[in-house]
């Protein structure tokens, strides 16, 4: 499945600058591609604007070639998983039951989940490594967990595409790197994923290509070589960084200086 | 987390159902079982027939609807707000209702046809509706729920002053009258009363239970509820008028009682979970049969003074409802 933005341009009421400003961009089908940039340079406003939550002020979406206003809310949620930066339910939930709530979009108002739901839900929890804590209330998970639980609420809508906004912002070594398998894993299997996230050794590592925005603006984009340049990075993040190639990887690591 | 929600339906039905048999049976008229089964069967002296079946049979089928209709928007609300505070009146409806009520007592009309009182509660109802729609609205093209809230706690606080106003200037009968009005009651009940509540209250609750997992997603975050497939704009605007409009349509009948649509939901919610396609029912179910016990109350403990039925329900509904919030906090 294909994202595609063209010339997005997305102010909030009251903002003097736009929070993303021209940004175009074109995501393959099956690739791994990650969205760089400092703290507030537009990176989840990105990912409104293509997910149809955020007004656009100029450009258009499209998804699977479609433009989003033609998608409907519930074809576009069983193509497209998403999760988000911050959640927290109203009143306590179960584990298992938010990530049933990844069949939703698959049964509509009124149907029963059938035993092909139930596999999913459970084969989610499984993938991310939650299926122990299934019947556990969402509230005393620690943040990985939680982080972990909606990613697998993500893996059980069966999607076509994922779209992820710092999905392993709070997760351990462990946790992160067996993430970053799954996602590469989904990529080579055809499902196309938007990976939003600060960690950029990994991002060069594990994602396909690599956009990178500075000030709502878009300051790079191409594979992890042609975007891991020391001056492009340095004016990004405001901080003088040396670029080498790790030699087990093959990736390029970027070093802050000091 | 996992639950079962089966026995606990099972026992509310069941008490339902008990609630609804002894609202009918007893009462400050008393029958001996005998009598009553004539009744029932068709026979039996005919003040007495009027007794059960003309005043106490629609008495207690208009305490389930009204009941059920609260619990059921205070879900809703709750769900939709995110807010556990919410409850059917936080929108200004029972300010508006109670304006519209008082201002015809005041008048005196009250007397003069027996659909002005319920006819103002209602329009007045709607007018806070309405109100506060449009402020929440306005604001942006999107329904900001905080911007609901706040603006449904402003509107409410106008229409108290203006009751206020209405009744400073009232005579001491007429203030008598608002307040007893204010504090609710089902004596008004009648089969006409019950047909017209429940040619709103049935369609409307019934579109409210379909709504159930669009609620369950917009308890989880509007953002991802949209992420999930739901329209949340529409689901917002369309979840908060009906619901609005189902007690409004209770409040205009029996007056503002207070107390079933903020802890039924809550209570329903401690037992069985968050899911409001077991949460939404049950809660109805359980409304239904609290206000129709609280009603027996209110005709039975002081009888023959009848007393508010909001005294009841808060007399009975906040030290069960401790108890509960107490046994939750435990387990």
């Amino acid at each position: 499945m294909r994202l595609q933005g063209k010339n997005l341009t997305v102010r909030y009421p009251g903002a003097p600058h736009p929070s993303l400003e021209a940004v175009s961009l074109d995501v393959a089908p099956g690739t791994l591609y990650a969205v760089l940039g400092p703290n507030g340079s537009g990176k989840s406003t990105l990912m409104r604007a293509l997910l149809g939550t955020v007004p656009l002020e100029t450009g258009e979406v499209k998804i699977d070639g479609l433009p989003l206003e033609a998608w409907r809310r519930r074809d576009l949620a069983q193509a497209v998983g998403a999760v988000t930066q911050h959640e927290s339910a109203a009143f306590p939930i179960g584990v298992r039951e938010l990530v049933a709530m990844g069949r939703y979009p698959h049964l509509g108002t009124l149907r029963a989940p059938g035993d092909r739901d139930r596999e999913l839900v459970e084969a989610a929890m499984i993938r991310c490594d939650v299926d122990h804590m299934a019947d556990r209330d969402v509230g005393t998970l620690s943040g990985g967990e939680h982080q972990r639980v909606r990613i697998a609420r993500a893996l059980a809508q069966d999607p076509r595409a994922l779209i992820l906004d710092e999905p392993t912002a709070s997760l351990d070594i462990r946790h992160e790197m067996e993430i970053l398998r799954l996602l590469r894993h989904s990529a080579d299997q055809g499902i196309t994923v938007l990976l939003i996230t600060h960690h950029l050794d990994l991002a060069a590592r594990f994602a396909d290509r690599l956009l990178l925005l500075g000030c709502g603006r878009l300051a790079a984009e191409g594979s992890p070589a042609e975007v891991f340049r020391a001056e492009v990075l340095e004016a990004v993040y405001g901080w003088p960084v040396e670029v080498l190639v790790d030699e087990r990887t093959g990736a390029p690591r970027v070093i802050p200086l000091s | 987390m996992t639950r079962r929600p089966g026995p606990a339906a099972a026992v509310l039905a069941l008490a339902t159902l008990l609630a609804a048999f002894a609202g009918v049976r007893f009462g400050p008229v008393a029958f001996t079982g005998e009598e009553f089964l004539s009744i029932l069967l068709g026979g039996g002296d005919p003040l007495d027939r009027f007794f059960v079946l003309e005043l106490r049979l629609p008495r207690v089928v208009l305490g389930l609807l009204v009941g059920g209709g609260l619990a059921l928007a205070g879900a809703v609300f709750q769900a939709l707000l995110r807010n556990p505070l919410a409850e059917p009146y936080i929108l200004g409806i029972s300010g508006g209702a109670a304006a519209g009520a008082v201002g015809v007592l005041a008048l005196g009309l009250a007397g003069a046809a027996s659909w002005y009182l319920p006819g103002a509660a209602f329009a007045g109802a709607l007018l806070a509706i309405a109100l506060v729609f449009g402020v929440a609205a306005s604001a942006d093209r999107r329904l900001d729920v905080r911007v609901l809230l706040l603006s449904g706690v402003v509107v409410g606080a106008f229409f108290s002053a203006v009751i206020a106003l209405v009744l400073a200037l009232s005579d001491a009968p007429t203030v008598r009258g608002a307040v007893m009005w204010m504090m609710g009651s089902l004596s008004g009940a009648s089969w006409r009363t019950v047909g017209i509540v429940a040619a709103y209250t049935v369609p409307a609750g019934l579109f409210l239970l379909a709504l159930a997992r669009p609620l369950n997603l917009m308890a989880i975050g509007e953002d991802t509820a949209s992420y999930l497939g739901t329209n949340v704009e529409g689901t917002k605007r369309i979840a908060y008028g009906v619901a609005s409009l189902v007690a409004a349509a209770g409040v205009a009948f029996v007056g503002v009682i207070g107390f079933v649509g903020l802890v039924v939901p809550h209570g329903v919610r401690l037992v069985v979970g968050p899911d409001h396609r077991i949460l939404l029912p049950l809660s109805a179910l359980a409304g239904g049969g609290f206000l129709v016990l609280a009603d027996l109350g209110a005709r039975t403990v002081f009888a023959p003074t009848e007393i508010p039925i909001g005294v009841i329900t808060a007399f009975v509904g906040v030290p069960f409802f401790l108890l509960l919030l107490r046994r939750s906090l435990r387990a």
